[in-house]
């Protein structure tokens, strides 16, 4: 693992459970590593795939998206779409060398604040095993 | 289907029987119109033309191995809203295919519209159908295109546009009439079948001689199906093994000048405004400066790889493979070759396939409680 590297999260979270939940992992005061950078969304199916492509090529190591669990979306079914579309892109960006793992979903709860930082620091350590996107380094995309 | 007709031809060749079946399709008083390749000139690009006179059918040529556009579009244009007549559109298969992508997506309709399939042994894109022309006349152009087809293939090193070659749709899907060139002896007679009730009943009522059934088509269709499916594989593979990381992919698409003609000659990328024409992408020159700063340089015009992998997103599940992509392309970028490899591994993704059935929904317009759970991470 390489320890010098600290790679870059954008992560889209939704505003009526991830979000939250990052709102209560912060204030219950638990430790997270500090790579993400969190964009509040009203919903993860608002979560347009062309985010999750600019993101990877402006600079992000990887992108995580997390809303509310099945059957609990504030919009009845956002959640669901936001799948069909993690579904695309990995499809999409693993044709390209981009590993599945570089794009996460997942589903926390407004109350999982614990669950949000061990997604978190999962992800992070993840991503220090597969190293930076070569997209760092590349000035024609 | 029960009927299949058959189209004689006579010492005038295959181009004047198949006008004249047109002409005949025409007096039929339930159709409007036919829409299908008309070479309005001597020796320009034959182009869809929506015939409303049967006169005018002289100069039609739906054997031309010209494909300037995929008229889909133009189809879903005739038949966007009701105008209470029916007209036939004579369609490739590709066309057809795309056309029903399109009708899912509400922007063409299958109400007023026969659709009329034809066999297709592929075409030449443009420039090269340009240069195939010479100086010929172009319905002759045709006549001898299809003969050297049937004689073991091109002469003269021309070869079909690259999509073609790894087309493994050959015959129509969805028409209501099928026109059937695979297998048939272009010098006698070319068969027709009925592939719908509507197509039935107007075939029907022309008053053709009968065809007596035979597995001419079928065994040639399956021979070109064989050849298409390996060629299709070996290219897949070959540009799998060229676009494997983000900068292989940069450099593939090098050539890219972000002039979007692929999505302008794309019959599948429907949207009114493209999200690449509007201001999001109306960037300041700091901006640009600051881009430029941050990597120590900067490839103009920016947002090329951005450009193709959201167009990916947007239509590959429903790419039929038609290659207008290529066709556009100003530059010669290998187009359609990549749009397919990554269509191919989406549309497996949904276990969709594109154009073949009305029931199936697009992958992005609907979803299940219970599906793709291997997509969605869970703490170990």
């Amino acid at each position: 693992m390489n320890q010098d590297f600290e790679p870059a999260i954008l992560a889209f979270v939704c505003n009526w459970c991830t979000y939250t939940a990052a709102d209560l992992a912060g204030t219950s005061r638990m430790t997270q590593q500090p790579n993400v950078r969190l964009v509040r969304m009203m919903c993860t199916g608002m979560v347009d795939p062309k985010y999750v492509i600019k993101s990877l090529l402006s600079g992000a190591d990887g992108v995580l998206i997390s809303g509310c669990h099945p059957g609990d979306c504030h919009y009845q079914n956002g959640n669901y779409k936001a799948r069909r579309r993690v579904r695309l892109l990995n499809e999409i960006l693993s044709q390209f060398g981009i590993d599945r793992r570089r794009v996460r979903l997942t589903w926390v709860g407004a109350s999982e604040g614990q669950e949000f930082a061990a997604t978190v620091n999962n992800f992070i350590n993840d991503l220090r095993e597969l190293g930076p996107l070569d997209s760092r380094g590349l000035a024609a995309l | 289907m029960a009927t299949t007709a058959r189209i004689q031809i006579d010492g005038q060749g295959p181009v004047v029987a198949l006008q004249g079946f047109f002409r005949r399709l025409l007096e039929d008083e339930s159709l409007s119109g036919v829409m299908l390749p008309v070479h309005l000139f001597r020796h320009g690009m034959p182009m869809p033309t929506l015939v409303t006179r049967p006169d005018q059918l002289d100069r039609a040529d739906p054997l031309a191995p010209a494909f300037p556009m995929n008229s889909a579009k133009l189809v879903s244009r005739l038949t966007r809203g009701a105008t209470g007549e029916r007209i036939a559109v004579v369609m490739r298969p590709c066309e057809i295919r795309a056309f029903i992508e399109l009708v899912k997506l509400n922007q063409g309709s299958l109400e007023e519209v026969i659709l009329i399939g034809m066999d297709c042994p592929g075409a030449f894109d443009n420039a090269h159908y340009k240069e195939f022309l010479g100086d010929r006349e172009g319905m002759a152009a045709s006549v001898q295109f299809h003969a050297s087809l049937s004689n073991g293939g091109l002469a003269g090193g021309f070869e079909l546009a690259p999509a073609c070659r790894v087309c493994e749709y050959p015959s129509p899907h969805g028409a209501d009439m099928v026109i059937g060139l695979h297998g048939a002896d272009l010098g006698s007679a070319i068969p027709v079948m009925a592939t719908s009730a509507r197509g039935e009943a107007l075939l029907g009522a022309m008053g053709l001689p009968e065809e007596s059934p035979d597995d001419r088509r079928e065994k040639a269709l399956a021979a070109l199906t064989a050849t298409r499916v390996q060629a299709r594989d070996a290219m897949m593979e070959q540009v799998s093994a060229r676009t494997g990381t983000l900068e292989q992919l940069a450099e593939y698409l090098s050539g890219c000048v972000n002039c979007y003609n692929c999505r302008v000659a794309c019959p599948v990328c429907y949207c009114k405004e493209c999200v690449f024409n509007t201001d999001v992408f109306e960037h300041k020159p700091w901006q640009y400066l600051g881009w430029a700063k941050r990597k120590g340089s900067l490839k103009l015009p920016t947002d090329t790889v951005f450009y193709h992998l959201t167009r990916m997103a947007h239509m590959s599940t429903a790419c039929v493979g038609c290659g207008q992509c290529s066709n556009a392309c100003p530059n010669g970028v290998e187009v359609v070759e990549l749009f397919r490899t990554v269509a191919a591994r989406t549309q497996a993704g949904f276990d969709y396939l594109p154009g073949l059935s009305l029931d199936q929904a697009p992958p992005l317009t609907v979803f299940k409680e219970d599906e793709f759970q291997d997509t969605v991470s869970h703490l170990a």
